[in-house]
């Protein structure tokens, strides 16, 4: 009976994000008020109806109620109860209620948070959520019901996918969604802005905290993903360039992109048809990763059982989404007037700079993702493209990038002499250029071209985060930085770690697979290992081979690393759980392979050096996030700002020189 | 401005491709060889490369062709399982797909070789008459050089219990 309730309450959410999307867009169209007024109301009933058949949902699998299929496929009575609250996205039904919910949190957000903002311009953002809305929710329950029964109901379920089965991946699918979810937001303040044919500073405004919270909650889902990949897989890789990664990451580009095209068409007013383009990108991405993920017409380790007309459907409402918001832009961009120019040589070049070669990194990573699609339409044949390609691809308008990076922090708005950009940053020019060159050669005796180039753009790029806030915390009568300013040089700092971290780890990690017996000893990177044995250990719904190792260096205790190797009961796949020794200079990560008879198992150990900085850049740049979207800017009303001469947001160059 | 319709057009072409991707299900290829006689090749055997691994080395038993190369993650997975095929009695043929020549010697000296012999296929064109998709796959060739089976990812006991083992008629030495 109560499964029946979660569907019931899921066919009133549909009702209710129709009655959203219809209502305040046909108001605003034909100005009536009352219509438009409806928006905050049907948004809130419809969160709510979500919220109801999730809990629903969630509490037949804390009930263990075989009877509904969805929890057959995907839980088990053995499995831990903080799994079994993560089960409920731990398939393509679930995981689709999952995403509706993230989408009305938003929504509900939006319609609270946008009362300052005039009535017809707030009304269409939320009629254009309640479509997408209606749309995600039309798809679960016609295509992708998590409430369908099951008759008679199972004995016991088929358990949860033993890769799923840890902390990491509790987080990171919830995490991911809030963010690609999130991008929705822009996407209807570009589409209530070609709507209402007016985009000035006050709409880059409001549009620009929504874009920055949906990009810190992807940088962190995506950061956790690799976190995942790289101690459960069992491999030390943190990067595959698989389907679904790119799914995730080509959004987070073009979000990235756009929080730099709005601070532009905010400051100064310029940009503004290409800004709107890539909030309707951005989402549109999404929208596409879902397609590819969901439908099959990709293969990836992650892919969700697939189904044609799942894949038919939202493939319509990718068309439909974006494809109308897209027409809506071929027709009515052309009216989106700039208010001024620019010099050459000024920060918004260089903001332009880091727009196309993000748009250029997407559609690299875009082409080699789909490449294999349009071979096979076109009946070229089956291929796959590997890692050379993205990694070669994906470092060409990176590392000007990089470059660019440092020159745009520290130039002015609409004009600067190069001259003083170049006596500002020659410094951190030369001390990048040594560190990139001495620090390999010092800490690891060798280095290469590749290594120099990238450890480069690393280190100018984090030099030239830090030098303003430092010089300032020096200079007693400097102007205080905004929280905007801490936040950009933050994020930066945070891309300039990722880099290091990359590189070094790429350059210098060091892998060793050896067959070894208990008591055996060998040596890695200057690591002694010793194998102390074996034995049994039994889990909830799992039993292992743990191995004991003990690691050392020049004869000092340094740790002792346990490795499983876990056979789950009830989906028997043998399942890898690595052991790292982390610290923040190198992680050495024991992973315990197969046996190989006569007591010998294959044991591979890696020193990856300064690996932790990948993960660390990532939690940074998100924390530089978070500074820049909470700005005193976006928290007060607009008429308090107009009267406010905003102090000290002037660009940095001009207030500290 | 007609430069503002760009963007709809790309959307469009895209649409395009993926209604036709969506009706060329990736796994309708391993129904579209099955029955039919395996594509012949004769490529260098990673090992000596100075000699030749060809489909007649395959003729007249029940064998697999393996696709395998260093940076799939998912013939790591596989890999245990392979190497207790080849000590049961199976014997398995490797096709090194779009792979580097050290790193594959150095992944079999350090994991084991469970292959007879690895065909190297550094540029793909094999893989393509094959249709593989990706690594790891596995074909069954039977004794006449048919392939009876084909399986996309990595090869578990329960798959080979299911899929292959039932294909294959009664050979001393073979499950």
């Amino acid at each position: 009976m109560i499964p029946e309730i979660g569907q019931f309450a899921l066919v009133l959410a549909v009702c209710l994000s129709i009655c959203q999307a219809v209502f305040p867009l046909a108001g605003a169209a034909t100005g009536r008020n009352d219509w438009m007024m409806l928006a905050r109301s049907a948004a809130t009933g419809q969160f709510v109806f979500v919220a109801i058949a999730y809990v629903v949902l969630t509490y037949a699998f804390l009930n263990d109620d075989f009877s509904v299929l969805f929890v057959a496929n995907h839980s088990n009575s053995q499995l831990p109860v903080a799994y079994k609250f993560a089960a409920v996205w731990g398939g393509h039904e679930g995981s689709l209620l999952l995403w509706s919910l993230m989408l009305a949190l938003w929504t509900l957000a939006v319609a609270h948070g946008s009362r300052s903002q005039p009535l017809e311009f707030s009304s269409r953002v939320l009629g254009v959520l309640g479509i997408v809305s209606a749309g995600v929710l039309l798809f679960t329950l016609l295509t992708s019901n998590p409430f369908d029964r099951l008759l008679p109901g199972a004995i016991d379920g088929a358990d949860l996918n033993p890769l799923l089965q840890d902390p990491a991946m509790v987080a990171h699918p919830p995490m991911l969604y809030v963010g690609y979810v999130g991008l929705a937001v822009p996407f209807a303040f570009a589409v209530a802005a070609l709507l209402t044919g007016k985009l000035d500073k006050n709409w880059a405004r409001w549009t620009r905290p929504w874009t920055i919270g949906a990009w810190i909650f992807l940088t962190g889902g995506i950061a956790l993903g690799s976190w995942w990949a790289y101690y459960e897989l069992g491999w030390g890789g943190w990067w595959f360039w698989d389907p679904v990664e790119n799914a995730s990451f080509m959004p987070w580009l073009m979000a990235t992109a756009l929080i730099h095209s709005l601070a532009v068409t905010e400051r100064r007013g310029i940009f503004k048809s290409w800004t709107v383009l890539l909030a309707i990108a951005a989402f549109s991405l999404s929208l596409l990763g879902t397609f590819l993920v969901r439908s099959g017409v990709l293969i990836s380790v992650h892919a969700f059982a697939s189904d044609p007309t799942r894949g038919l459907f939202i493939l319509m409402l990718l068309l439909v989404i974006s494809g109308g918001a897209l027409v809506l832009y071929a027709f009515r961009a052309g009216n989106l007037e700039s208010e001024g120019g620019f010099k050459l040589v000024s920060r918004e070049s260089f903001l332009l700079a880091n727009n196309i070669l993000l748009v250029v990194a997407t559609i690299a990573v875009l082409f080699g993702t789909l490449y294999p699609l349009f071979l096979d339409a076109m009946g070229l044949g089956q291929i796959s493209v590997g890692p050379p390609y993205f990694n070669m691809i994906f470092l060409l308008p990176m590392l000007p990038l990089a470059l660019l990076l440092g020159l745009g922090m520290h130039s002015a708005w609409q004009k600067m002499v190069p001259g003083a950009l170049f006596s500002r940053l020659r410094w951190i020019g030369i001390a990048t250029l040594v560190v990139a060159i001495a620090y390999p050669l010092v800490s690891f005796g060798s280095t290469s071209v590749l290594t120099i180039i990238g450890l480069a753009a690393g280190i100018w790029v984090t030099l030239s985060s830090l030098i303003e806030p430092i010089s300032r915390w020096f200079n007693s009568r400097a102007v205080r930085l905004t929280r905007a300013q801490w936040g950009m040089f933050i994020a930066h700092l945070g891309v300039g770690m990722f880099i290091v971290g990359a590189t070094v780890t790429s350059a210098f990690n060091i892998e060793s697979e050896e067959a070894v017996r208990s008591g055996e000893r060998w040596e890695v990177a200057g690591y002694e290992i010793e194998f102390r044995g074996l034995s049994q250990v039994e889990g909830p719904n799992f039993m292992a081979d743990e191995g004991e190792f003990e690691l050392r260096r020049d004869g000092e205790f340094v740790a002792t690393l346990r490795p499983q190797q876990r056979q789950y009961l009830v989906q028997t796949n043998p399942m890898t759980e690595a052991a790292i020794d982390d610290r923040w200079y190198r992680h050495i990560f024991v992973a315990l392979g197969d046996p190989l008879g006569d007591g010998a198992w294959s044991v591979r150990v890696q020193y990856k050096p300064m690996i932790s900085f990948i993960w660390w850049g990532c939690i940074v740049m998100a924390l530089g996030g978070l500074l820049a979207a909470t700005d005193q800017r976006y928290r007060e009303p607009v008429k308090q700002r107009k009267e406010r001469k905003s102090p000290g947001n002037a660009a940095v160059a001009q207030g500290s020189t | 401005m007609w430069r503002y319709a760009i963007p709809a057009v790309i959307l469009l072409v895209l649409g395009g491709f993926f209604l036709r991707g969506l009706n060329l299900n990736p796994g309708y290829i391993e129904s579209a060889l099955i029955g039919k006689p395996a594509p012949a090749f004769s490529l260098p055997n990673l090992e000596t490369p100075s000699e030749l691994v060809s489909t007649s080395d395959l003729a007249g038993q029940y064998s697999l062709l393996n696709v395998w190369a260093t940076w799939c993650v998912e013939c790591r997975r596989e890999h245990g399982f392979l190497l207790d095929l080849e000590a049961s009695g199976v014997p398995i043929y490797g096709l090194n797909w779009k792979d580097e020549r050290p790193a594959a010697l150095e992944w079999l000296e350090v994991l084991g070789d469970p292959y007879i012999a690895s065909a190297v296929d550094y540029s793909g064109d094999i893989g393509i008459d094959y249709g593989v998709y990706g690594a790891p796959e596995t074909f069954l060739i039977g004794p006449d050089l048919t392939i009876l089976q084909k399986h996309l990812g990595p090869l578990s006991p329960a798959i080979w219990a299911s899929k292959f083992a039932p294909l294959i008629e009664a050979v001393p030495g073979q499950h």
